[in-house]
């Protein structure tokens, strides 16, 4: 080693101490809190240890560079579709989560205690769980008052004496922690039937990493893919104790639900179907996914739906997200079902008083972890403290039919009706001690400043206890007096790095070398609901093609006639805008009695039918509707495709709240045909799913050859003079995107026989009607044959309906289309095949969503019995 | 005392339904009071499957499911129940102050009888509404023995309140009952049980079937009776009570018990979910005979 290379690096490095000590002088004057992440307590406070390198390598550039990393974070977020849906807001529907460039960081020893206490009262509600679906020793016992269990909402007596063979019910646990003024990790909030959360952790991690790729190496951060493939592997164990060839889904409440990305998100990771209630249905006590290739048996539920919502026979009546006889299949052991039915009654802040005791008599084991110090009031005294100290309190509901408050932030007369309402059924409310928080460095309009900090954890069962997540959900306070963080009132979220000695290796999900992957988890199903809405989503965007490409065509046009004022070219627009209206079924439109005065003034009824977003039928509803589609299989769509799909979305919120004039309708259009363009490009090279990719391109082909119909229709079967039904012909072959292949051809010879040939009849054209009939055929021919006999040479309907449909394009001769009758206006031949084509591409349309999707309705209660008799 | 009951439910659907999942709490219940014998239960058209379990009230509760298109469902379960005679004598003895039991009830109570104070809570049906207090305590006067009161308020309300079965609903609310002094026999217990639970006092629901006797000289209908309903009182001394408001009239030997639970929800006969199949109807026969 030479000692004059080390010259420059000592130099460096007393320059970034230099640079630290003054990022921690500024950092520790802003100091409000008792308890800080980062600095010790006391007057000259320092920084911790544990912290050093991170803010040694922050401190050394500019803080704008941490800007950088930060919206490079927020766009990498973005972009994988990272949304947290807020409620009763419509913009919202897809609002990005906040985050804070700077993780929250936790020492080798602070958790390893973490981690000991949370195992242990993981522990601890599973015991409680089982016993109170079980032999209730603890309330017959008096360890837990009766009241508190029986007045609980989660409380579902339907699920007494399902778990008594499981050792671990209680599959996830999550935790909500607050480092109290002591240092301790205090709970204040438990998590036990559908815990979310886990995937925004990962998924922060994901974008964090990857900014911050130099701090994560030099900080030896723990993975958190251990806890991931700790989760998959105890459902694969799960699962294959009952049936050799599990299968496994995650069920959603929905695209509606504020955690509809995460489930999306957290399917794919994790490799399973996701399902929606009404994508499963019971069948002789035993679950069954109703897939496009039929029924098959599911043996495990990871479920996000609340306990009340999953079964409308048993549990909430009402309730049409989840599976009529599902209690049922659980009890006859047919199939798990995590985190177990009628497991909301553990989260219960009621029952905080009572957990050292049955630790300590139960378990044997002293409470390691504090939590919130808790009066239930169903209590006499501590009903009296509640009432008395209401001012220092957060007062909470046993379940969740109130919403949380602090006593202190109540005006008197709330207060007094407050305090009525525990008076009148006590046991339904808690009383908890406000936990102060401490702060942790968060980046703040450009400098570094402490704010508040909580802190969500999970952990999953395997092989008899705890794994728990080696990091989790940080979320901080807007600002430095904040006291409720929650997503809903938008807060903003950090990484959590668990820091180590060992470099943590990165393990892939992906099974390990040699081990071979089970049949059932390697065959993906499509959900019928699924493959309806891909089918849907097809047919949507082919649809806006179409119709923006026909728009496309009419500015050209109305450009023409105004440079020239033809009276050929009015015509000719007027009927692009009739063809318009036809296109769009926006009836009466351009084609109704007064349409005279509308095509004379044609533009207020272009730009309602392009966006009008309330229109049924116009262009931007149509792209609503495509966009919404797509977001209910957000699982599978690859990252790409989602980030054209999210500009779709974007695309029609903007438009709806900016309400754009005429004259940018032509550059929205090009914005608009660039985004299809992109989207059909990916969906034909990385759609996942080989069923999906066909009921898409059924949908696409099905759409494709009705809109061409319709624009033939409206373009040549009805005659005027010869120039014009050239410059109809070139309307029509213009907004198909067929102008090259047609000028090609037929550009000394341009005629309708030569139009009717390339877009009705030519079989090796993409844009013609028999193209799309030859894929459909092809498509049709790979789906499952569901309800049909093996034998794949017996015809489904609709396949014979394509087969004749394709003779008849085939046997059509383009002379006798064209043919004009007697009085020279019209062309019957072609208008009959035109007719017979829509017809049967509707019929297949039919034919394909009775036999695989009629299974998607919902079912409904049947009128119980009353007892009248006198 | 020995029945022989029969009870037959009929839906019929305008369209075809492909599909059904249901619960029937439909099975006489075996208990202190009285015996079942034989229950057999019968599905038409035939379901694929069909399992019993307990539920957490002691309820036999029959699952069954169909799953081939059909436009009737009929379940005909017929029983043979042999009840127990219960003397009025013996139903004032060892009476307690209501009041009394109330307080007894508070306190955690070593022998397990603490779960019954599950019935000391609201449920869905019966919520604690203002008024329902005020109109038990009239009865239940302060150390007047706990039999006696529930006696009392039973015949309060047998005669204050009209039994109209036009009135009523499955889910007519408990406020509009207490205000229109009107109901059915679902209704009158409710009601009844709202007013207990206001005191402090276990009360629950009980579903099943009265033996009706036809006018002097005529022969009884065939499937002219119906389900019916009533309520019982926990007192720590003779465990549960039972009292029919609707008769104004202690069970002696002529109720037979199919179910019970907090209230008519937890003993719904019959429940299901059902796809397809348009509008409705509903039919139900109940035939009840002595077994000579």
């Amino acid at each position: 080693m030479k000692k004059a290379s080390n010259e420059p690096e000592k130099n460096q490095h007393v320059a970034d101490n230099e640079k630290l000590e003054s990022l921690v002088y500024k950092y520790g004057k802003s100091l409000k809190v008792d308890f800080d992440e980062m600095m010790t307590h006391g007057q000259d406070a320092l920084i911790k240890y544990h912290w050093t390198p991170l803010m040694r390598s922050l401190g050394r550039h500019d803080l704008s560079e941490l800007e950088t990393k930060h919206h490079e974070a927020r766009r990498i977020m973005r972009e994988s579709g990272v949304t947290y849906n807020v409620y009763k807001d419509p913009q919202g529907q897809n609002k990005t989560l906040q985050l804070d460039p700077i993780p929250m960081l936790m020492g080798q020893e602070d958790w390893a205690k973490i981690e000991e206490g949370l195992i242990q009262r993981a522990r601890l509600m599973n015991f409680i769980f089982k016993d109170i679906y079980g032999e209730q020793r603890l309330i017959k016992e008096s360890f837990l008052p009766p009241e508190l269990i029986f007045s609980h909402q989660g409380y579902h007596r339907s699920c007494i004496g399902l778990y008594q063979d499981q050792e671990q019910p209680i599959f996830n646990y999550t935790a909500d922690l607050a480092r109290g003024p002591d240092g301790n990790m205090w709970v204040f909030s438990d998590r036990s039937q559908a815990p979310s959360g886990s995937g925004y952790a990962l998924e922060t991690r994901i974008a964090m990493s990857r900014v911050m790729a130099g701090e994560f190496r030099e900080n030896k951060v723990r993975r958190l893919s251990h806890y991931f493939r700790a989760m998959r592997s105890s459902l694969a164990k799960m699962g294959s104790d009952r049936h050799g060839d599990p299968r496994i889904v995650l069920m959603t409440p929905g695209p509606l639900n504020e955690t509809y990305f995460e489930h999306a998100y957290l399917s794919s990771y994790l490799g399973y179907t996701l399902v929606q209630g009404a994508d499963l249905t019971v069948r002789d006590g035993k679950v069954w996914l109703k897939s496009i290739d039929g029924l098959r048996q599911v043996d495990v539920i990871l479920r996000r739906v609340d306990d009340s919502f999953c079964d409308p026979l048993e549990l909430m009546e009402t309730s049409h997200l989840g599976v009529p006889g599902l209690v049922q299949a659980v009890r006859q052991g047919n199939v798990t079902v995590v985190n177990p039915l009628g497991s909301g009654v553990v989260e219960s802040p009621g029952i905080y008083p009572f957990l050292a005791n049955i630790a300590k008599e139960c378990l044997g084991e002293e409470l390691l972890m504090p939590c919130a110090a808790s009066w239930w009031c169903g209590q006499e005294k501590e009903r009296q403290y509640v009432l008395d100290n209401i001012d220092q309190l957060v007062i909470k509901a046993i379940d969740r039919r109130f919403t949380t408050v602090f006593g202190g932030a109540l005006s008197n007369n709330e207060k007094d009706e407050l305090k009525e309402k525990i008076k009148a059924n006590p046991y339904l409310y808690v009383g908890q001690e406000r936990l102060v928080c401490s702060s942790s460095p968060a980046l703040v309009k450009g400098e570094i400043l402490p704010r508040r900090v909580l802190f969500r954890s999970f952990l999953v069962a395997s092989d008899g206890s705890y794994q728990v997540m080696p990091g989790g959900l940080t979320r901080i306070a807007p600002d430095n007096n904040s006291f409720l963080i929650t997503n809903q009132t938008g807060s903003v979220s950090k990484d959590t790095w668990v820091l180590t000695d060992q470099p943590d290796r990165q393990r892939s999900l992906l099974p390990d070398p040699g081990q071979v992957p089970h049949p059932a988890e390697s065959e993906s199903l499509l959900p019928s609901r699924a493959a309806e809405n891909l089918f849907w989503v097809g047919r949507y965007a082919e649809r806006t093609e179409s119709v923006v490409r026909l728009l496309r065509t009419m500015l050209r046009k109305m450009a023409d006639f105004r440079e020239y004022g033809d009276e050929t070219d009015e015509n000719c627009l007027n009927k692009i805008l009739q063809a318009l209206t036809h296109l769009t079924e926006t009836y009466p439109g351009f084609v109704g009695e007064d349409s005279e005065a509308l095509l004379q003034k044609p533009e207020v009824e272009i730009l309602d039918v392009a966006f009008d977003p309330n229109r049924p039928g116009s262009l931007l509803s149509t792209m609503r509707a495509l966009f919404y589609g797509a977001f209910n299989v957000r699982d599978l769509w690859s990252a790409d495709t989602w980030r054209i799909i999210d500009d779709i979305g974007e695309f029609v919120s903007d438009i709806d709240s900016k309400k754009p004039g005429f004259y940018a309708l032509d550059n929205h259009i090009d914005n608009i045909i660039d985004a299809l363009m992109a989207f059909a490009g990916l969906t034909q090279e990385s759609m996942s799913h080989e069923n999906g990719r066909f009921m898409f391109d059924i949908g696409k082909r099905l759409e494709r050859g009705i809109q061409v119909v319709k624009l033939t229709r409206s373009l040549l079967t009805e005659l005027n003079s010869d120039l014009e039904e050239l410059l109809n012909i070139e309307s029509l072959v213009m907004s198909q995107e067929s102008l090259i292949p047609y000028r090609r051809r037929y550009r000394l010879s341009s005629s309708a026989n030569a139009a009717i040939s390339l877009m009705i009849l030519d079989e090796n054209h993409p844009r013609s009607v028999a193209y799309q009939i030859a894929k459909l055929q092809e498509h049709s021919q790979r789906l499952p044959n569901q309800g049909l006999s093996s034998l794949r040479h017996k015809l489904s309907d609709e396949e014979k309906l394509i087969l004749k449909l394709r003779t008849t394009v085939q046997l059509s001769e383009p002379e006798k289309l064209a043919e004009v009758d007697k009085k020279g206006t019209s062309r019957p031949h072609l208008e009959a095949l035109l007719d017979d084509i829509d017809v049967s591409l509707r019929q297949i349309s039919d034919g394909l969503t009775h036999r695989y999707f009629s299974h998607t309705d919902y079912g409904r209660q049947l009128t119980p019995q009353v007892s009248i008799e006198s | 005392m020995r029945y022989k009951v029969k009870h037959t439910t009929t839906y019929q659907y305008e369209g075809h339904v492909n599909v059904c999942q249901n619960m029937a709490r439909l099975t006489p219940l075996t208990n202190e009071n009285q015996q079942c014998l034989v229950s057999r239960f019968d599905v038409q058209p035939a379901p694929q499957t069909m399992q019993s379990h307990t539920d957490a009230f002691g309820n036999t509760v029959s699952y069954f499911e169909i799953t081939r298109p059909h436009k009737e469902l009929v379940i005909t379960v017929e029983s043979e129940v042999e009840v127990k005679s219960r003397s009025q004598k013996e139903l004032f003895s060892d009476d307690m102050p209501w009041d009394a039991v109330s307080e007894l009830l508070k306190k955690p109570l070593a022998d397990g009888s603490v779960m019954v104070r599950d019935y000391c809570l609201p449920s869905n049906l019966v919520p604690i509404i203002g008024g329902v207090r005020e109109y038990a305590l009239e009865s239940f006067t302060p150390g007047r023995p706990i039999i006696e009161s529930t006696n009392e308020l039973m015949k309060r309300i047998f005669e204050e309140f009209k039994y109209d079965p036009s009135f009523t609903t499955i889910s007519t609310p408990l406020e509009k009952v207490l205000k229109h002094k009107k109901g059915v026999c679902q209704d009158f217990s409710h009601l009844a049980i709202a007013c207990l639970r206001s005191l402090g006092l276990p009360a629950r629901y009980v579903s099943g079937y009265i033996e009706t006797l036809p006018p002097e000289g005529e022969e009884k209908l065939e499937g002219s009776d119906a389900s019916h309903a009533w309520f019982a009182v926990y007192t720590p001394t003779n465990g549960w009570r039972h009292f029919d408001p609707t008769n104004n009239l202690v069970p002696a030997d002529q109720h037979i018990e199919l179910a019970i639970g907090r209230d008519f929800a937890d003993v719904t006969p019959l429940k299901g979910v059902i796809y397809g199949g348009g509008a409705h109807e509903l039919d139900v026969a109940v035939d009840v005979r002595r077994v000579e």
